[in-house]
C-alpha cells in the first residue's frame, strides 16, 4: 500500500504547477486527491508478474516521417497571438532563477 | 601542458591531495533538415520566429510525428560511440519556463535509443558513456535589461526557431581527472560527430554544448559534492570553469565549509562560476510518458545498415597511423584531426619515410587542399629530404609548391634552381669560411657550450649565403664539429 498523500505534497505539486492555493484549498484536494490515489491503489491489490509492461496504450511503434522540410506559418500571423511582442519575438516576464 | 596546470586546483594548497572528478554533459544539434516532430527547417541564425508551426509552438491539437533521419543519426552516433541501440520511448519533462511554448520538453527519460557506450581519448583513457538519447531543442530567450545577465535581467525576448530541433544529449561517466582530460574528451566528442556527420558540432553557435559536473575528493574517497557549470562555449571556457570550480571547491572544503550541490553559471569576462540555483530547490520535473509518440523499436534490417554508416572512427585512424609509421597514438592526433592520414599512409606505403612524412603533415600542412596532394609526390619529396638531395627549408617551399599547384618535386626543385651542394663541395665551403672568420672559430673551438651554440647559428648563416641557402644546416652543424674535434 503506497503512502498517503500529505498536504505537504499537495502543496509542492501545486508550487510546481504554479498554482496558488489558501489553506482551505489545501486541505480540500489533500482530501480529493487521496480518494483518487486510492482509486488507483486498487490496481496494486492485481498479480500483475506476468503481465509485459505496457509503454503505449496504442500497439504501434515506429511511427516516422521523411525529413522533409513544410511551409511555417507566418511571423505576422504568429505573432499576431502574442500578447507582447519585442523585435520579432515574444516579450515575457523576467524568470529569476527558474531556467531549468 | 602550457595551459595554466589543469592539476593547479589539484596539487596546491593543503597538506592532502586533492583529486578532480569531472563528468561531461553534452547537447549536440543534429543536422537534420527539420525539426524533431515537425517539417519546419532545422536552420541555424533565421530570421526569429519564422521557423514555427502548430506543433513547434505547441498550439492545441497539434502532434508530433518523429523524424527517421533523426533517430537514424542517433543509432549512428550510438553505435560510434560503442553503446547498444535500445527500444525507445519518449517522456514529457515539465517545466515553467518560456523557452518551450508547450510548458515541457520531449525527451527520452527511462528508456533511452542508446545505453552504455565508451569513448577513447588519443591518450588511451577510456571514458564510460552512460546514455545517449533524443531530445528537442528549446526556444532561445534573450535577456533584457540589467546588462543582460540572466539573473538581473528585466525581461525575456523568445525566439521559437530552434525549439524542437533535434538533440542528442550524451552523458558521461565521471571519469575525467582533469580539465586538460575534459577538453580532450570533448574535443575527441566533436571529432566523432564531425566524422559521423551527424552534427556540424559548433561550440561557438551552440550546436554543440556542454555542461560539465565538478567536484573534489582526496583519491580513493567516495565522489565529493557536485556542483553542474553552464554557459561553457568553448573548449577554452570548458578548462577555465573547471579549474576555477575545483579551486573554489577545495579552498571552501579547507575553510571548514562544505560544497552545496547547485546549478552555476560561467561568466567568461570575469572568470568566475556564479550560483544560477541551488540544487534544493532544482525542478521536480514530474516526468511522463508522452502519449502522442509511440515507441522506436528499430529492427534488425535497420539497425544493420545504421551500423554500415558508421565511418572509419578518429581513434581507429589514429591507431593506423601509429602502426604504419611506429608511432604512439597520441602523436598520429593531429594529422588525423586534420584528415590527413589517408595521405600520410599512403605516402608511407609508397616507400617514403614515416617519421618525415609525419613532420611534414604536422608542420608544413595545415594549409587548404593538403589533403588533395599525390601521396606518391609526397613520398618523392620525403626521399629527396632524406638522401640529402633537399634542406629541410627547400622541402619545405617545394611541398607548399606542390600544394598550390601540384606537379613532382624534383621539376619544381629544379624550377627553384635548389641544387644539392655534395659534401665535398660542402666541406670546401665550411674550411673557406673558417679560414675567413679565424677570431670567431678560435671562440668556436676553445669556447664554452653557450658560446659555441651562438656562434654555429653564425657559421651557419655564412655558409648558407655562400650556398644560397642550397646546404643542409643539420650537415653544416655537423662539419663544423668534425673540423673541431679533427
Amino acid at each position: 500500500m503506497p503512502q498517503k498523500i500529505t498536504r505537504d505534497d499537495v502543496a509542492h505539486v501545486a508550487d510546481l504547477a504554479r498554482l496558488a492555493l489558501s489553506d482551505d484549498e489545501l486541505e480540500q484536494f489533500t482530501g480529493q486527491l487521496a480518494a483518487v490515489l486510492d482509486h488507483a491503489a486498487d490496481v496494486e491489490a492485481l498479480d500483475v508478474a506476468d503481465v509485459p509492461p505496457t509503454s503505449h496504450p496504442v500497439p504501434l511503434e515506429n511511427v516516422l516521417r521523411d525529413d522533409v522540410v513544410t511551409p511555417s506559418l507566418d511571423r505576422a500571423e504568429v505573432l499576431a497571438q502574442a500578447p507582447a511582442v519585442e523585435d520579432d519575438r515574444f516579450r515575457v516576464p523576467p524568470s529569476l532563477g527558474q531556467e531549468p | 601542458m602550457t595551459e595554466s596546470g589543469s592539476r593547479r586546483g589539484a596539487d596546491e594548497g593543503g597538506t592532502k591531495q586533492w583529486e578532480l572528478v569531472v563528468g561531461l554533459e553534452v547537447h549536440c544539434e543534429l543536422a537534420t533538415a527539420t525539426k524533431l516532430f515537425c517539417g519546419c527547417p532545422n536552420q541555424f541564425g533565421a530570421e526569429p520566429n519564422t521557423n514555427v508551426c502548430p506543433v513547434c509552438l505547441g498550439l492545441p491539437g497539434s502532434l508530433p510525428v518523429l523524424n527517421r533521419q533523426a533517430v537514424e543519426f542517433a543509432m549512428r552516433l550510438g553505435r560510434a560511440l560503442h553503446c547498444t541501440v535500445e527500444p525507445s520511448t519518449f517522456a514529457r519533462k515539465n517545466y515553467f519556463y518560456p523557452d518551450m511554448p508547450k510548458d515541457y520538453q520531449v525527451s527520452q527519460y527511462d528508456q533511452p535509443i542508446n545505453a552504455e557506450g565508451h569513448l577513447d581519448l588519443p591518450s588511451g583513457q577510456r571514458i564510460g558513456i552512460e546514455r545517449a538519447h533524443l531530445e528537442e531543442d528549446t526556444g532561445k530567450s534573450t535577456h533584457v535589461g540589467g546588462g543582460g545577465r540572466i539573473h538581473e535581467a528585466g525581461h525575456s525576448l523568445v525566439d521559437y526557431n530552434r525549439a524542437g530541433v533535434p538533440l542528442v544529449e550524451i552523458v558521461g561517466r565521471p571519469d575525467l581527472r582533469s580539465s586538460e582530460d575534459a577538453k580532450a574528451y570533448a574535443a575527441e566528442l566533436r571529432a566523432i560527430l564531425l566524422a559521423t556527420g551527424v552534427s556540424d558540432a559548433k561550440m561557438e553557435e551552440g550546436s554543440m554544448r556542454v555542461d560539465a559536473n565538478v567536484s573534489v575528493r582526496h583519491p580513493g574517497e567516495e565522489f565529493g559534492t557536485r556542483c553542474e557549470i553552464k554557459n561553457l562555449n568553448s573548449l577554452r571556457s570548458l578548462g577555465r570553469a573547471i579549474d576555477y570550480e575545483a579551486r573554489r571547491q577545495i579552498d571552501l572544503i579547507e575553510a571548514g565549509e562544505r560544497v552545496i550541490q547547485q546549478t552555476r553559471h560561467w561568466d567568461e569576462a570575469d572568470g568566475r562560476t556564479h550560483t544560477l540555483r541551488s540544487k534544493e530547490e532544482a525542478y521536480d520535473y514530474r516526468y511522463f510518458p508522452e502519449p502522442d509518440l509511440v515507441p522506436v523499436v528499430p529492427s534488425a534490417e535497420w539497425l544493420a545498415e545504421v551500423e554500415a554508416s558508421v565511418p572509419t572512427l578518429p581513434a581507429e585512424r589514429r591507431e593506423a597511423v601509429a602502426e604504419a609509421a611506429g608511432v604512439t597514438p597520441a602523436d598520429a592526433a593531429l594529422v588525423v584531426e586534420r584528415g590527413l592520414d589517408g595521405l600520410v599512409l599512403a605516402a608511407i606505403a609508397a616507400g617514403a619515410d614515416p617519421l618525415r612524412v609525419l613532420t611534414h603533415a604536422d608542420h608544413n600542412l595545415a594549409v587548404e587542399g593538403a589533403d588533395a596532394l599525390d601521396p606518391r609526390a609526397l613520398a618523392e619529396l620525403v626521399t629527396m629530404e632524406a638522401d640529402g638531395a633537399l634542406t629541410a627549408t627547400q622541402a619545405k617551399t617545394v611541398l607548399a609548391e606542390m600544394v598550390a599547384g601540384g606537379g613532382s618535386p624534383a621539376e619544381i626543385a629544379g624550377a627553384k634552381g635548389f641544387e644539392a651542394v655534395s659534401a665535398d663541395a660542402l666541406g670546401d665551403v665550411v674550411d673557406g669560411i673558417i679560414a675567413a672568420n679565424a677570431d670567431e672559430w678560435d671562440r668556436y673551438v676553445n669556447g664554452d657550450d653557450k658560446t659555441r651554440g651562438k656562434l654555429t647559428g653564425f657559421f651557419v648563416g655564412q655558409v648558407m649565403r655562400a650556398t644560397q641557402g642550397n646546404a643542409d644546416g643539420k650537415a653544416v652543424t655537423a662539419l663544423l664539429e668534425q673540423r673541431r674535434g679533427g
